[in-house]
């Protein structure tokens, strides 16, 4: 299939960028968009042409890492899937894609479709932690987790950190990313010792990075390519009360 | 204050303003009675309404809460545009309802409807040149009330203004208990269905009272 490409090109952090129109012969539907990406850099390579740059690793969809808004959408027209499970068959012949990238005021752009997502790690390491005393591995039933917690903490936890959520959001909000951090170690009893610090210092540092206001448009769950829900960011609302509270309460 | 107490102030502020509503609408209802009796039971509950010291202090809370509600909105809309990003082709909206994307266009229209009714009735009730009295001695409001549904643009922007707010409250209320903290799947979804009658129900019913006045007169 024959695809017309307008791709985001900037040159690094400071600089203004601009879409720039490619066209690619050949593609094949069973390649992957990343795939297509890098069919499209090595014509460009053969030509001197400076490659597209884009995040990518495991390229099976766990990583979170890839990432590209394609024809204003992020990870694509497909729901609940990251841009490298995306496959050309998802086109149609002759059609054009215009591919940015992720774009918020906590996500800054540093080349062409790589942004940064330093604040999500600024975010983890914030609160985003459990502390245990170091030694020899506790047997594994000394704390009971029940079946519910367990697999709540894990529908939580599959979060993958890729920013989808933040470039879907009209507010540039991390809501739904920091409470799904928040809410797989609140439920967990390992975690609760922790439970307050974290949930205030995760977000406090997550309106430090200049991310929006939730507004439950509901938008970053449709688009999750794990379908984390929303309810996350209820629970975080409601461990920030929580934790308020009892601050107030002790002084 | 961060993001979610701006949100917290939202909920709480909002969620008052739906309480308010319910009584407003309540009282309302005796338009809906036979004239003669519609006018001496609304004016003497408009009496009670403006003079009753407990019900006076409940305003002073409403007013502060419709600033608040107003102003936190302005914060975090501005806030909002800076932290969001603008794409070349965005179709991002395919997501989530278009309602909840306009709670600010459709705050500003029930705005621009609030300083109106304001107008129409509170300012002239309270401050007005207004000395028209029913049998029982009070303030025959429902006499201004007859007198403005007779113009039909007044009629018009109330019944749009209640579509407005039926979407505003629709969103509003789901996304209100959720910044206060409510997440349980269960109460989330009970409340979405609540929330849903309620509004409708509550915008119906404000809709039709310009409606039966003015067709009533004419």
């Amino acid at each position: 299939m024959k695809l017309h490409l307008k791709i985001w090109r900037q040159k690094d952090r400071k600089s203004e960028g601009k879409l720039v129109d490619y066209t690619l012969d050949n593609v094949n539907t069973h390649m992957s968009f990343l795939e297509m990406l890098d069919t499209l850099n090595e014509e460009l390579i053969l030509k001197n042409e400076e490659p597209v740059e884009f995040d990518h690793d495991c390229r099976e969809g766990i990583c979170g890492q890839c990432g590209v808004v394609i024809n204003g959408n992020a990870h694509g027209p497909l729901k609940n899937t990251t841009t490298c499970q995306l496959h050309m068959r998802e086109f149609k012949d002759g059609e054009t894609i215009l591919i940015e990238p992720f774009r918020a005021a906590g996500f800054p752009v540093k080349k062409d479709l790589k942004v940064d997502r330093s604040a999500f790690d600024r975010i983890i390491s914030s609160g985003g932690y459990v502390s245990v005393n170091t030694g020899q591995a506790p047997e594994a039933n000394t704390i009971p987790v029940s079946h519910e917690v367990a697999e709540a903490a894990f529908d939580s936890a599959a979060c993958l950190g890729c920013g989808a959520c933040v470039a879907t959001c009209k507010n540039g909000s991390a809501a739904l990313f920091t409470a799904a951090k928040i809410t797989q170690l609140a439920i967990l009893p390992q975690s609760k010792e922790e439970r307050k610090q974290r949930a205030l210092r995760m977000i406090w540092q997550m309106d430090q990075e200049g991310f929006g206001h939730c507004s439950n448009t509901e938008a970053c769950e449709v688009e999750c390519p794990q379908g984390i829900s929303v309810l996350n960011i209820a629970r975080m609302n409601y461990e920030y009360n929580r934790a308020s509270f009892l601050k107030f309460k002790k002084k | 204050m961060n993001t979610l107490s701006r949100k917290i102030v939202m909920a709480a502020t909002g969620l008052f303003l739906c309480l308010f509503l319910l009584i407003h609408c309540l009282g309302n209802t005796q338009l809906f009675l036979e004239p003669e009796q519609a006018k001496l039971s609304f004016n003497a509950y408009s009496h009670f309404m403006t003079t009753n010291p407990i019900v006076k202090i409940i305003s002073y809370v409403l007013y502060l809460s419709i600033i608040g509600h107003v102003v936190y909105a302005l914060i975090i809309t501005l806030k909002n545009r800076k932290a969001g990003g603008l794409y070349k082709r965005d179709n991002r909206g395919r997501a989530s309802k278009w309602y909840s994307r306009n709670m600010g266009l459709l705050g500003t229209i029930v705005l621009v409807f609030l300083v109106t009714h304001f107008a129409n009735f509170w300012y002239i009730y309270r401050f007005g040149e207004f000395t028209a009295v029913d049998a029982n001695g009070n303030k025959d409001l429902f006499l201004l009330v007859q007198e403005t549904f007779t113009n039909l643009w007044i009629v018009i922007l109330y019944v749009v203004a209640m579509i407005a707010l039926c979407y505003h409250l629709i969103h509003g209320i789901n996304s209100g208990v959720r910044s206060l903290g409510l997440f349980h799947p269960k109460f989330v979804r009970w409340i979405n269905v609540i929330g849903i009658i309620y509004s409708v129900v509550l915008c119906v019913g404000f809709a039709l009272m310009p409606l039966y006045m003015y067709f009533t007169q004419n």
